[in-house]
């Protein structure tokens, strides 16, 4: 055969072409959006060179749903849902950097039980992300038991969250001013014995794949952070802290009860994923003092979990049934909402991630003019390109499990 | 320093920032317990420079872009810094158009990189000097910018799978009708001193 039809010439890619060179040849290959270490819907374009990477370019959006948009165009109490949608892996703590900026604005502050509430509710938000992170991260190098032992906990604390919000994750509990509810007395009770048995599940976690050989030798010394290139880099929450810088949002500039509360913030010291997870499997045994304490406190002060004024805290059922001034201010509030003063606030809070923020613009009507949500994924997965040069293809699984991405925030 | 920071020794820093940036920042406010500082755009780079070198606000934290079509230069463009050493944040806010670029920043915040891309892809504002200004959330091959105030809730395009052409297609926008619940009463907030002029008002105010 000739022309047209013949067949191609078999090249031989490998061939050098000079005797005794080698032909080095780089490949372009995609990581994801369908791939099970990608953490949902993230593309990597990733240039090699053999085995090695050269340069990482995420391509990220697909779930973008234009949140920042439609926050706009709704009053505040209806938005405070998509809080929920963003990280949701925690979805409680953006609840509280969203109420938290209205506050401000309106200067309002939740009473005390109702701040206690948001305590304990988000460090179960941190517990539930850490517990997924770090088994995932387990998963991501290759140990396909943690993932199942952490979410037998996870479903617990999920539990936890259904009995005081009704939903099990994407809950719309907080609210301006407090809560949507107070916890009944067992509920309380029950988180207080989950806290007591729940650091025996971190040692059981720790002995099964924190000490294990594979385990270390696919995170220690990986995607290594320096102090500098941590601020450089806008990086907060356990990539700061796992290089060994003692900045927490919780104690720095405290919110809610954390002011009151009794716990250490664990450091890393060589900024490693190994040193991440360890700041992480620390953290939770934190938190779960930080939640003890909410508990003890929560079956000794009873008291009005939401602001007493309905111009910004809905009216309860049984009120709006007896009271017509009550129906009244529900209609209002569930129509109307309410008005905030003109100005620019930003909040922020320490979620599980790190450092996550609402930016609010508000000239005076019922809903924000520009709401920007700062998520802390954001500036971690932009570091992966430097993160990744120079190291292997198999690295980049491991270090994309310990920048610790969840989708639903970074595309907002 | 501790937290928060009161108005006085806000407003003593923003003084200072003013007087000390050498035109880089212009202005300063302190509202709701936060430091607003206010320059030309063509300057943001040695005002965040300065702020960072001298002032120690060694980490952007947030970059957002702020449309306001009727006024002549109409995006605001946001810098959210933060000193840990020194427990401090601040916002800087300058103003452009769509025309004008702003000096980007990457060479001193190197995080500055996709908040610029976002600000971009979002709003249209240019950054000059960005080493990739690619857009970064929207679709790819996607028209126009999302978050201004004239680009519609609803968007011009809806996807769908078509199963004779065994792809997906874009259309023009159909399945989706947005209402606007404007439900805002000219009554309320008068108290808090803010609200909108009821219809008739201006009539008082004329005598």
């Amino acid at each position: 055969m000739t022309g047209a039809n013949a067949p191609a010439e078999a090249t031989d890619f490998f061939a050098p072409e000079h005797p005794g060179e080698t032909k080095i040849r780089k490949f372009n290959i995609n990581f994801g959006p369908q791939h099970p270490a990608a953490h949902g819907v993230l593309r990597l374009v990733l240039e090699l060179d053999g085995e090695v990477v050269e340069r990482v370019d995420p391509h990220i959006g697909l779930l973008h749903r234009g949140t920042e948009k439609l926050m706009e165009a709704r009053p505040y109490q209806q938005t405070i849902p998509y809080m929920d949608r963003l990280d949701y892996v925690a979805p409680m703590n953006q609840e509280h950097a969203y109420c938290l900026a209205i506050e401000k604005l309106l200067g309002i502050e939740a009473p005390y039980r109702g701040l206690l509430i948001r305590t304990l509710y988000d460090e179960i938000g941190r517990i539930l992300n850490h517990l997924l992170n770090v088994t995932t991260q387990a998963m991501d190098v290759g140990a396909l038991t943690p993932p199942l032992w952490g979410f037998e906990e996870r479903e617990k604390l999920m539990v936890f969250y259904e009995r005081a919000s009704g939903a099990r994750m994407h809950a719309n509990y907080y609210r301006v001013g407090g809560v949507r509810q107070d916890l009944p007395e067992a509920l309380v009770r029950d988180i207080s014995d989950w806290c007591d048995y729940f650091p025996k599940i971190c040692d059981d976690l720790e002995g099964l794949f924190g000490n294990n050989r594979i385990f270390k030798q696919r995170n220690v010394d990986i995607g290594v952070v320096s102090k500098e290139e941590a601020i450089a880099r806008s990086f907060s929450g356990v990539m700061v802290r796992g290089s060994g810088i003692a900045w927490d949002l919780r104690r720095a500039q405290p919110y809610a009860c954390y002011n009151e509360m009794e716990f250490d913030i664990p450091l890393g010291v060589n900024g490693d994923c190994y040193d991440r997870y360890l700041c992480r499997m620390q953290e939770m045994r934190e938190s779960t003092k930080i939640m003890k304490q909410c508990c003890e406190r929560l079956l000794k002060t009873p008291g009005p979990v939401l602001i007493d004024d309905h111009k910004i805290a809905a009216p309860r059922r049984g009120e709006m049934k007896r009271s017509m001034e009550a129906l009244i201010h529900h209609f209002k509030i569930f129509t109307e909402g309410y008005r905030t003063p003109p100005g620019e606030v930003y909040a922020a809070v320490e979620a599980p991630k790190g450092e996550f923020g609402v930016f609010l613009v508000s000239d005076g009507t019922n809903k924000p003019y520009r709401a920007k949500l700062r998520a802390p994924g954001y500036p971690h997965l932009q570091a992966m390109d430097w993160m990744n040069r120079g190291h292997m293809l198999a690295d980049v699984s491991a270090i994309l499990g310990s920048l610790d991405i969840v989708f639903g925030e970074i595309d907002r | 320093m501790s937290w928060p920071a009161t108005d006085a020794e806000l407003h003593a820093l923003g003084q200072e920032i003013v007087a000390n940036s050498t035109g880089g920042i212009v202005a300063a406010e302190v509202a709701f317990g936060e430091l607003n500082l206010m320059g030309p755009a063509n300057r943001v780079v040695q005002a965040l420079t300065y702020l960072k070198e001298v002032q120690g606000f060694h980490q952007l934290v947030d970059l957002a872009g702020v449309d306001y079509p009727e006024r002549e230069r109409r995006f605001d463009v946001v810098y959210h810094l933060l000193s840990m050493t020194r427990n401090l944040r601040l916002r800087l806010k300058v103003q452009t158009d769509e025309d004008t670029a702003v000096p980007s920043v990457v060479s001193v915040f190197p995080a500055a990189d996709w908040y610029e891309r976002e600000a971009f892809d979002m709003y249209g504002v240019f950054f000059d000097g960005h080493p990739d200004l690619r857009r970064i959330l929207t679709d790819y091959g996607f028209h126009g910018h999302p978050l201004r105030k004239d680009f519609p809730m609803t968007g011009y395009v809806e996807v769908r799978y078509d199963p004779e052409l065994g792809r997906v297609v874009y259309e023009p926008v159909k399945s989706v009708e947005w209402r606007n619940w404007d439900f805002l009463s000219p009554w309320e907030g008068a108290e808090k001193g803010f609200a909108t002029l009821l219809p008739g008002d201006e009539k008082g105010e004329s005598k």
